[in-house]
């Protein structure tokens, strides 16, 4: 530190005017600058975003050949909206070319062991079970952690996740759940040995979404079937 | 989307994350000032303090700049910001209490460039703390980085009494016992895991 | 001066950050980037190579503003510039790729308070004109890149088996894991300042040993 250290000197004095002048032209400069990158690089970046949450949502359903945007409204029926709406939350429904609903994609987050963890993970109606999950944003540890991101066994929880719901509808029949060791049951997620910190943060977003999201989907499911053929 | 406690804030701040053995962030002073118990505490209660004003102008600035549309101006902002409050701190502490003034001393202006305050800003925006949070996230890290700083100093001190090798004097050996007390903070990891 | 001179004088410039002067190993700056992104090689050398990028610009524009800066606000125009370069790097990286963005996270804004930055223009760009600014930022930069790949390259070897995420063992290769949790890098930086101290021991050794060797002879 000592060497960045300031060495006291008795500055010549200079007008406040000179003063003025100086950072307003540093400023002005740094400004052009900044809005310059700005303006260049935004569209790129939106277009990467874009293109890499299309190839993690193809990743997650392969047939799909559209989507479509939704966000809940305060009366929890789920109404379209624009793609890149500044909406808190998004569902994406997917369907083929054949204007059939594949599946459901949604979004999770919540703190890891690092730093905070996004992941999409997609619900099949149909099979009323999570058919996949894709780690979009984490910062793991590289070799134990981030294998939530890469590790076959654990991604193969997530091949069929049971979430059917219980008789009203309202409620996740059995909650998900993390276990150490092979899991017994659908509805349970096998933590990845060494990463337990990691792997129950992921289960734990996936359950809290899923408690909340999936008796949503299941409640709207005919608005989003039939908005497909819009 | 974050759903987190306030107390698991603050508790992955100081602890499970600590700033300086996890997140490496203010190593600068970490590796400098810890040298003994007595200094190591009053930079560590300074730091804590200016991250407490950091975060919450931190908080204020964001918000005025998503409302302004103006999000790229962030990091010049926050660096103008930590620095315009380290020179306020510094004059209200020494207007108020010369006596702590001069216990710090030279250490304030060196906490500009300590990156735990613009780490500390820029992580709470990026995870969307909202105002609360931000307040237990600024308290965790100033209590993280105290600790990491007083255990280091108490522990160099009794270095001072051991025959390290040549080779290894200074900086080499603090950052081996740096690498062994990141491994004991680990063992943290389990606390809260379960929230 | 002559051509030559010049020539040499540039040279040492730029060289000197790579191993007399090496801001990691010898001036001890710049810490936390370099313990916290060296977990692998790639994010190493973007984290090298964005420094470095900051670094030299900021050096040049310094040093062409050096007269025109009042003493009293340098320090702040100095942040101002750095801040303004840092936040091109941050979106310039992100619009490149986003991968190599969400891995460094933070730490690349966080080089607004790397010290070495702020250390050089102060040190060495406010006073030189802008060419050897040029250089002296290239040379630092590159020094600060080497350090972080070397440390990066243990990291990754020893602790995930792969060199740049591609694996060099088998499938039995058990990694030290612990090379790439946080404490690893604080042992492998210690290793390296270690060997460092031993190399530069050695060499004042020698140079004794020739000392007293001509002394003795002189004597005779």
């Amino acid at each position: 530190m000592s060497e960045t250290g300031i060495p006291i000197q008795a500055p010549p004095s200079v007008g406040g005017s000179r003063l003025m002048l100086a950072m307003g032209s540093v400023g002005f400069i740094a400004g052009i600058l900044i809005v310059f990158t700005f303006q260049f690089t935004q569209p790129i970046i939106k277009a990467n975003e874009k293109a890499f949450l299309e190839q993690s949502i193809f990743e997650v359903f392969p047939q799909t050949a559209y989507k479509k945007v939704f966000t809940p409204d305060e009366n929890g029926v789920l109404q379209p909206v624009a793609e890149d709406a500044e909406v808190p939350y998004k569902i994406y429904a997917c369907y083929d070319a054949h204007h059939a609903l594949t599946g459901v994609v949604l979004g999770a987050s919540g703190q890891g062991f690092q730093d905070v963890i996004h992941l999409i993970y997609g619900y099949d109606p149909r099979q009323q079970a999570i058919v996949g999950m894709k780690v979009l944003q984490s910062t793991e540890t590289p070799g134990l952690g981030d294998k939530i991101n890469n590790d076959p066994k654990f991604l193969s929880n997530f091949k069929h996740l049971d979430v059917r719901l219980n008789s009203a509808g309202d409620a996740l029949r059995a909650p998900v759940t993390l276990i150490k060791g092979a899991r017994q049951n659908n509805h349970q997620i096998s933590a990845i040995t060494g990463a337990t910190i990691s792997s129950r943060a992921v289960a734990r977003m996936i359950a809290q979404s899923a408690a909340i999201n999936i008796p949503l989907i299941y409640k709207n499911l005919k608005r989003l079937e039939e908005a497909g053929n819009e | 989307m974050v759903t987190e406690q306030y107390w698991f804030i603050f508790l992955n701040a100081a602890l499970i994350n600590n700033f300086v053995l996890s997140s490496f962030l203010g190593i600068c002073p970490f590796l400098g000032v810890s040298g003994k118990i007595s200094t190591a505490s009053r930079m560590g209660a300074a730091v804590a303090f200016v991250m407490l004003i950091a975060s919450l102008s931190a908080y204020a600035i964001h918000q005025a700049l998503v409302a302004l549309n103006a999000e790229y101006l962030q990091l010049i902002s926050y660096i103008v910001v930590i620095a315009s409050a380290v020179q306020l701190v510094e004059m209200v502490i020494k207007k108020f209490s010369p006596a702590l003034f001069r216990a710090l001393g030279i250490f304030l202006p060196l906490i500009t460039t300590n990156c735990a305050i613009l780490g500390l800003a820029l992580f709470q925006t990026n995870r969307h703390y909202d105002f609360f949070q931000s307040l237990s996230f600024a308290l965790g890290a100033g209590a993280g980085f105290t600790i990491a700083l007083v255990v280091m100093a108490g522990i160099r001190e009794e270095l001072q009494l051991s025959s390290v090798p040549d080779v290894l004097k200074g900086a080499g050996i603090t950052l081996m016992v740096a690498g062994i007390l990141s491994m004991a903070f680990m063992g943290f990891a389990g606390l809260g895991g379960n929230g | 001066m002559s051509e030559e001179r010049i020539q040499s004088e540039k040279m040492a410039i730029f060289l000197k950050g790579l191993w007399k002067e090496n801001p990691v190993f010898v001036m001890l700056l710049g810490m936390c980037p370099t313990l916290a992104v060296t977990n692998s090689v790639t994010n190493a050398l973007v984290m090298g190579v964005a420094t470095m990028a900051v670094l030299t610009l900021s050096n040049i524009l310094v040093s062409s503003l050096r007269k025109l800066i009042p003493a009293q606000v340098r320090i702040a125009t100095y942040i101002l510039i750095i801040a303004t370069f840092v936040t091109v790097a941050d979106y310039a990286i992100k619009a490149a790729s986003l991968e190599v963005h969400k891995a460094l996270g933070a730490f690349i804004a966080l080089i607004v308070v790397n010290c070495i930055i702020l250390g050089r223009a102060e040190a060495f760009a406010s006073k030189n004109s802008v060419g050897k600014a040029a250089l002296d930022g290239l040379g630092m930069g590159l020094g600060f890149t080497f350090a972080l790949f070397l440390l990066g390259a243990v990291r990754e070897v020893l602790g995930n088996g792969s060199f740049l995420g591609m694996p060099l063992f088998g499938e039995r290769f058990q990694p030290v894991t612990l090379m790439i949790l946080p404490g690893g890098a604080f042992f492998v930086l210690g290793a390296y300042l270690l060997l460092f101290n031993w190399l530069k021991k050695r060499k004042a050794e020698k140079e004794e040993e020739k000392i007293v060797f001509f002394t003795g002879e002189e004597s005779i």
